[in-house]
């Protein structure tokens, strides 16, 4: 256990394992994503109140999740950048704030199109939008407060902090729908009960999650991998990968 | 674990505790200020303030919309089952606003505890399901004589 932790602390090690995985995430993830939403999209029944307009949870479900689930990832990154000075974790925080700065994005926007035909308005300042709004300014300030320092090392302590300091915004999005009145309804999932949806509505939605789950992993290889290939530059083992094309 | 991590691990442990009672504490005393609606208990109970705007939320009780033929001019009760308010509103309605629906509605509540709407959202639950399983369920209620919202849990307000 020690043993991969101290491996996984070496970018050239995470260089070399990660090419190995990368193409089965991207397959997996977009046989999971395609079939899931294309399911979700032309085959799922409608549902008896909203007719075809709440198709659209196959897409907003996956990226709101995920966009939680990525900031979760970046403050545990965070945590070990502060405490055990790793550098992967900080390459691994600068790598996805910005698709989870794209995921939220996606989440308000289609969120923002369901709510004008369900709700009758497209935005309302009610804790669940609102929090969510937030995380989206967090994901901005965690990459613009990484542009504005030059040091690395500053840079990935300052960030370290932010994102630990913003992660206080988590539980309040996901329980923001039972502390308080809002618009946005409660939680459709949850883990001690059945889902109030059928089998022929969440399977799909289960698989695009999933999918969504892979491609994201894809997505963070390649983005740690640049990162990795411009920190390191000046070694010799990537010299060797540029020229040879091996690791 | 090194003494010096673990000094580090305390510090970023106790920033995040410090932070969170902190966070805690101030959406508790703004938690009026959160709550997107008053529901009809709090209305009922003098709670909100009255001809200040504000929302208004809970279900619409079932057989009390009552239509003006002459014009846009809706009436109904809005309930969460221990009180309701009356509201009014001229306006156009959205798609999802039926009697049992859940509504969020912007307005001001007159001396005569009337609420004066001027924009009624609908509400949606958390209930997914496809048209035939909800109309076999209202056949089953009716078979039974219950009624539609015995079938499916009501929305929490």
């Amino acid at each position: 256990m020690w043993q991969f932790f101290h491996k996984l602390g070496s970018p050239k090690w995470f260089f070399g394992i990660s090419t190995r995985f990368m193409p089965w995430l991207l397959a997996g993830g977009l046989l999971l994503l395609m079939s899931g939403v294309i399911w979700g999209l032309a085959f799922a029944p409608k549902d008896y109140l909203q007719g075809n307009s709440y198709r659209i949870i196959f897409i907003h479900v996956p990226t709101a999740f995920m966009a939680q689930s990525v900031y979760i990832m970046m403050a545990s990154a965070a945590l070990v950048t502060l405490v055990w000075r790793m550098k992967l974790a900080d390459v691994f925080v600068k790598a996805v704030a910005p698709v989870g700065l794209i995921l939220t994005f996606l989440a308000l926007f289609t969120g923002a199109v369901w709510g004008k035909p369900t709700w009758g308005t497209w935005w309302i300042w009610d804790a669940r939008l609102t929090s969510m709004l937030i995380l989206l300014f967090l994901y901005g300030g965690v990459i613009a407060l990484d542009r504005a320092i030059n040091d690395e090392k500053s840079a990935a302590r300052a960030v370290a902090v932010l994102v630990l300091v913003g992660v206080v915004n988590i539980p309040i999005i996901k329980y923001s729908v039972e502390w308080w009145n809002t618009l946005h309804q409660p939680a459709t999932f949850k883990l001690t009960e059945k889902p109030s949806m059928p089998a022929e509505m969440w399977v799909p939605l289960l698989l695009s999650v999933l999918g969504l789950y892979l491609i994201f992993g894809w997505l963070a290889c390649v983005r740690m991998q640049t990162e990795i290939l411009s920190r390191e530059q000046r070694t010799r083992w990537v010299k060797e990968f540029v020229t040879k094309g091996r690791v | 674990m090194h003494p010096i991590r673990k000094k580090r691990l305390t510090i970023v442990l106790f920033l995040l505790v410090g932070l969170s009672v902190a966070v805690a504490l101030t959406t508790y005393a703004l938690r009026q200020n959160i709550n997107l609606f008053y529901d009809p208990s709090q209305i009922s109970a003098g709670e909100a303030p009255v001809d200040v705007r504000i929302r208004a939320g809970g279900m619409v009780e079932e057989g009390s919309v009552v239509r003006d033929p002459e014009s846009l001019k809706v009436e109904f009760l809005v309930t969460d089952f221990n009180a309701s308010v009356p509201v009014e509103y001229v306006g156009i309605l959205p798609d999802l606003f039926a009697e049992g629906q859940g509504i969020v509605a912007m307005g001001r509540l007159n001396n005569k505890g009337r609420f004066v709407a001027d924009q009624v959202l609908a509400k949606h639950d958390e209930n997914y399901m496809p048209p035939e399983v909800a109309n076999a369920l209202e056949k089953a209620s009716k078979a039974e004589n219950k009624p539609m919202s015995g079938t499916a849990k009501p929305a929490t307000y």
